[in-house]
């Protein structure tokens, strides 16, 4: 058996999901018009690219974190 | 506006299916409905897809749909919000529901306030939860209404119609939520679930739709953004001294998303799920609904672009709806009839699902944290069960007589208050999941700190905005209220406990263990 779960350290894997925090927080990084994509303003589609990014980064943690619970 | 013949036949044909859908879908992985949790959670038996059905149906409700197209059409960039918002939403799920997933399964739980009870042994405490999370969700039901009153009112079916002879107000609104009040209360959690698909798959293919005929027709995106006035595309930027928009964009973002995951109907998603492994997988795929609000907000601009506000045949529901009309107007104006039937349908389910988990989930804290606690101690799962089924109805009946006979603007302010107030129960249900040193009674005092705080600042603002500026250090900081008075809200907590912990001596009961975690 395990040891007890609460002494279970974090997956390194787990900081992976503070990065959308810094990205989405940041707004005067990403508040201006260009590079525009096919005519979105950055603001708009750097946003959108972030909805993606932001469920692959939870991957690794996903992957590397199987405990054999389903 | 005139009656669209084509377009009220699809709608309705649509809604038909639903409702038989929604009777049938209690013999769908038949249980024994006299048990709360078969009735209420569905078993817990729900698979990854279900769930996410389940859950983007839950999420993303109707009123999302036009509302935040309107504020982008309304109010231009701000409006966006709704993008990081649902970004922030899932490394949360992610991380930390699965352990909230873990322990309800050990112990029975079927709320948050259950979870409070069993972990700081507290009445006062759990029923705090409990009140806050019915008070918070009672006007969101209402809001679905209206996402369903702007459709119904872009087809052009009467509301007001005569019954046997009696004109009957707000009828179609009427017939709807007996409907689905009755497949509630027959199927429970069940009938949303089975009905989210066909919502779903509705809805993809009107966003899909959508984001490329639209465009195609209004000469492109480079286009569409090139008719906004340019103050509205960016947020203002800050000034010295003040930060200005950017701060309460962030704040929005970011407060809306701690806040989402502790309304009580995104709990009876998450515990409904058949494992830890399913909340995990969630969070990966619910994006995908994510996605489509991002495009959905995009049409805001697109209804600028196409310039539905000054055509003449949308007047009455500019005037009925305001800005809220601005996404119906534009299908009306773009697709053909047929397909405005299948995007009205999208919109119209897509209220029915929300209402009916947002309901369940009401009468599940009604019934485990009030009856159960206080009312009738010894009362059996079947009664139980049957106290539930008719809680759900009466949470419906206030929704709609709210929204029939109060302004719409009460709704969508108690909504705005809900947020600020369902965000106060963090400490107790999020951080209580990762340590019991909290004292109950300093969370208890945190809670009345946070939502007295978060009012008050609504109430200066006349309940019009959710955001407040902050004089910090000499910068003026406009927050999101909920955010800032979640802040002090903390702030209390940690401070008490430690005065509470220090003085008191009594052993406190926690009857949860570090394995029901794991």
């Amino acid at each position: 058996m395990d040891k007890p779960a609460a002494k279970r350290r974090f997956h390194w894997s787990y900081w992976l999901l503070l990065i959308p925090y810094v990205a989405m927080m940041w707004v005067p990084y990403y508040n201006r018009v260009e590079p525009q994509l096919a005519g979105i303003p950055f603001f708009y589609w750097y946003q959108l690219a972030w909805i993606v990014l932001g469920a692959v980064l939870l991957l690794p943690a996903y992957l590397l974190t199987t405990r054999g619970d389903r | 506006m005139s009656l669209n013949p084509v377009a009220v036949t699809i709608f309705l044909v649509l809604f038909v299916c639903v409702t038989v859908l929604g009777f049938a879908a209690a013999r769908w992985r038949k249980g024994d409905l006299s048990h709360l949790h078969e009735w209420g959670l569905g078993g817990r038996r729900f698979g990854t897809l279900v769930t996410w059905f389940l859950l983007g149906g839950d999420l993303y409700t109707a009123y999302t749909f036009v509302a935040v197209p309107a504020l982008m059409f309304g109010a231009g960039a701000m409006g966006f919000f709704a993008v990081p918002y649902t970004v922030l939403v899932y490394p949360l799920m992610f991380a930390v529901f699965p352990r909230l997933w873990a322990v309800a399964h050990a112990k029975g739980y079927v709320t948050a306030a259950d979870f409070v009870r069993g972990r700081f042994g507290s009445r006062g405490l759990a029923l705090a939860v409990a009140i806050t999370g019915i008070v918070a969700t009672m006007p969101y039901i209402a809001l679905q209404l209206v996402g369903m009153e702007v459709v119904l009112a872009g087809l052009g079916i009467p509301m007001t119609m005569t019954i046997f002879g009696v004109p009957v107000p707000d009828a179609p609104l009427l017939i709807a939520f007996v409907v689905l009040a009755a497949y509630t209360y027959n199927s429970g959690l069940r009938a949303p679930a089975m009905i989210a698909v066909v919502k779903d798959a509705l809805l993809y293919i009107t966003v899909l739709a959508a984001v490329i005929i639209i465009p195609a027709e209004l000469g492109g995106y480079a286009k569409i953004f090139a008719s906004i006035d340019p103050k509205a595309l960016l947020l203002a930027a800050g000034k010295p001294g003040n930060l200005g928009q950017q701060a309460a964009y962030a704040t929005l973002g970011l407060g809306s998303a701690l806040a989402l995951l502790l309304y009580p109907h995104s709990m009876t998603g998450l515990l409904s799920s058949s494992s830890k492994r399913a909340v995990q997988r969630n969070a990966v795929i619910l994006p995908a609904y994510s996605f489509a609000l991002g495009l959905i907000a995009l049409l805001g601009f697109m209804a600028v672009a196409a310039g539905v506000k000054a055509m003449p045949e949308f007047a009455a529901g500019f005037k009925s709806f305001g800005n809220n009309f601005a996404v119906p107007a534009l299908f009306l104006h773009s697709f053909p009839a047929w397909f405005v039937g299948v995007a009205f349908a999208a919109i119209a389910i897509g209220a029915l699902v929300p209402a009916a988990i947002m309901s369940i989930a009401c009468a599940n804290l009604f019934t485990r944290n009030i009856y159960k606690e206080f009312l009738n101690p010894d009362a059996s799962t079947r009664q139980e069960t049957d106290v539930a089924k008719i809680v759900s109805l009466v949470v419906k009946l206030g929704a709609l007589f709210f929204i029939i006979e109060l302004p719409t603007q009460y709704a969508i302010q108690l909504q705005l208050l809900g947020g600020i107030w369902i965000i106060q129960t963090l400490p107790a249900v999020l951080l209580g999941l990762y340590t019991r040193w909290l004292h109950p009674r300093a969370l208890l005092v945190g809670w009345i700190a946070g939502i007295s705080a978060g009012t008050w600042m609504a109430y200066l603002n006349a309940f019009k905005s959710s955001t407040y500026a902050l004089n910090i250090l000499g910068t003026v900081v406009p927050c999101y209220a909920a955010f800032s008075a979640l802040i002090l809200n903390i702030v209390v907590a940690v401070v008490l406990s430690a005065i509470f912990n220090a003085l008191s001596r009594a052993p406190r009961i926690d009857t949860t263990t570090a394995e029901d975690y794991a």
